[in-house]
């Protein structure tokens, strides 16, 4: 039996700089990805928000989980533009309100995180499953690690069961025709692209599981 | 960094300072009208903000220019928030450009129908609601390119963006308060449609590349202004043969009423010459006579753009006698100007 893991302020600083990473490293590819059916400005956009967020945690001193993530989100906010940057903006502050001022959280409080997530997305998106949105990533993403972790199931093994779910998510956005966002001008033309958003989604949920992993 | 400048074929110091850098030159060429809040990266009308006027402001991401920097000035807006290029401004400046101009009469925000427009302008609005001051919001989906339906972000915001900034700007000097002016851009809104292609692509200068392939002899149908593809390819054919499609789709769309008086708005995407624009002036006038509609005012030129785009739109404003004379008020911006 592996012992659970306790998280707190320092996974979700490796978190935000996990993402950092990966989206500067898949930055001309969500650009391309974003050219097909949107405008192309994606991969930049959301590079410099997460820039912005690593800089942002860099200079806190101390302050519990819940906070990193509100801090997180106002940052995106207001450095993203674009829809990314109002989405998973709110999404990490609704995130972060689930924590409060609590130092260290469980599996079952991430899964929380997530879902609060996912509700503000859906809410200021307006956005449902199959519209292909960061929504066909997330929602699958959420569903497993709640599952997952309701069957007992230790931390990382949860997350990396939820970080497949999104890739596979993200995956199922190719035959979808778009009907929110940018890529929805297309109409059937937006058949066959993988949606950047799913896309960039994919990578903070993989870089979450990242960060629960490599924690001592 | 200087050789992929070159192969932009743009003119650029780094292309992460454009947008700051052209806003800074606006303010250099207009300090009669405009200033530049470089901390809050917003155009503010020089007078703002003026005491009992209700005020306007607009913003998007760059690269539509001169909407809207090119618009603020007397008779128009009163504050642009400029995003990065085709990216959504941040709700600080709009918040920032909502207090820089309310001179305690209201603030109208006029948004394009974009996902993140849209978006970054209501916390921005929520914002400033609870600073106490009173905003209303009118979203702009004029193209008719884009099905309007639970299955879509709903129409663009396009060329009606132009004529409802200037329509309600000059209702909003001339005293009107703010449900008359936010209803004027509702109606303008309302009472417009339009239609843009491309023969074209552009080029975003944050990444040097175009955003689709266009092969030669082959137009775009139905695109909006951030260079996102449209809804088909044709091949191109005569220039009255285009204007056939374009005017169509508006005008079935609009349905304006025979005999209704109308404003023509032929607008250019960046990469069209006045020359072109004009010709298809002529083929549109003549098209909406004959379908028994009197083409009373007009407004030709690039007005709301996408980078270097090649191509045209066409917006028809169903007048009624009021927008005739708001059409005809004076207005003085960098763009657009002329007296009354």
């Amino acid at each position: 039996m592996i012992s659970e893991r306790v998280m707190d302020a320092a996974t979700i600083s490796s978190w935000m700089r996990e993402i950092e990473a990966s989206v500067r490293v898949e930055r001309d590819h969500l650009v391309q990805l974003d050219a097909a059916i949107g405008d192309g400005d994606h991969g930049t956009n959301m590079n410099r928000g997460f820039e912005a967020v690593v800089q942002a945690l860099g200079a806190d001193q101390g302050s519990p989980p819940g906070r990193l993530l509100i801090i997180a989100g106002r940052t995106l906010v207001s450095t993203v533009g674009g829809a990314s940057g109002p989405l998973w903006g709110s999404a990490l502050r609704s995130g972060g309100r689930v924590l409060g001022d609590q130092t260290t959280f469980d599996g079952a409080q991430l899964a929380e995180v997530l879902a609060a997530a996912l509700a503000s997305v859906k809410d200021l998106g307006t956005a449902s499953l199959g519209d292909k949105t960061m929504v066909d990533a997330l929602e699958p993403a959420v569903q497993t690690l709640k599952a997952r972790i309701a069957d007992g199931a230790p931390v990382a093994q949860a997350m990396e069961a939820a970080a497949a779910a999104a890739e596979a998510g993200m995956r199922a956005t190719i035959p979808l025709q778009a009907r929110k966002g940018r890529a929805s001008y297309l109409g059937e033309r937006s058949v066959g692209h993988q949606d950047p958003g799913a896309t960039s989604t994919a990578l903070i949920v993989r870089a979450l599981q990242r960060a629960v992993t490599s924690q001592p | 960094m200087a050789v992929e400048t070159n192969l932009m074929r743009k003119f650029l110091n780094d292309p992460a300072d454009l947008v700051k850098e052209s806003l800074k030159g606006l303010a250099a060429a207009h300090p009669d009208l405009l200033r530049y809040d470089v901390a809050n990266q917003i155009v503010v009308r020089k007078d703002a903000p003026r005491k009992g006027k209700v005020a306007l402001i607009s913003g998007g991401g760059s690269g539509h220019e001169p909407l809207h920097g090119g618009f603020v000035g007397l008779g128009m807006l009163d504050a642009a928030a400029p995003g990065e290029v085709f990216t959504s401004p941040v709700p600080g400046q709009m918040l920032a450009a909502t207090k820089a101009v309310d001179g305690g009469a209201g603030v109208v925000h006029i948004v394009k129908n974009y996902t993140g427009d849209v978006l970054n302008f209501k916390l921005a609005a929520e914002d400033a609601a609870d600073e106490g001051i009173k905003v209303t919001s009118v979203v702009i989906d004029d193209d008719v390119a884009v099905q309007d339906s639970l299955y879509t972000a709903g129409r663009r915001g396009v060329g009606a963006t132009v004529l409802a900034e200037k329509l309600a700007g000059a209702a909003a000097e001339a005293g009107a308060d703010l449900a008359h002016v936010t209803d004027t851009v509702k109606r303008v809104n309302a009472r417009s449609r339009s239609f843009g292609v491309a023969l074209s692509s552009c080029i975003p200068p944050a990444n040097g590349k175009v955003i689709f392939d266009l092969p030669e002899g082959q137009i775009e149908l139905g695109i909006g202004i951030h260079g996102e593809p449209g809804r088909r390819r044709a091949p191109l054919g005569r220039a009255s043969e285009v204007v056939d499609v374009i005017f169509e789709a508006v005008i079935s769309d609009l349905k304006p009423k025979h005999g209704s008086k109308v404003l023509a708005f032929v607008n250019g995407m960046g990469g069209t010459p006045l020359l072109e624009l004009y010709l298809i002036y002529g083929e549109v006038d003549a098209r909406l006579r004959k379908a028994g509609l009197e083409p009373v005012r007009n407004l030709i030129g690039s007005y709301i753009t996408s980078l270097e785009m090649a191509g045209a739109s066409l917006t028809v404003l169903e007048l009624d006698d009021e927008l005739i004379k708001l059409w005809d008020a004076p207005v003085h911006t960098p763009a657009l100007r002329w007296r009354a």
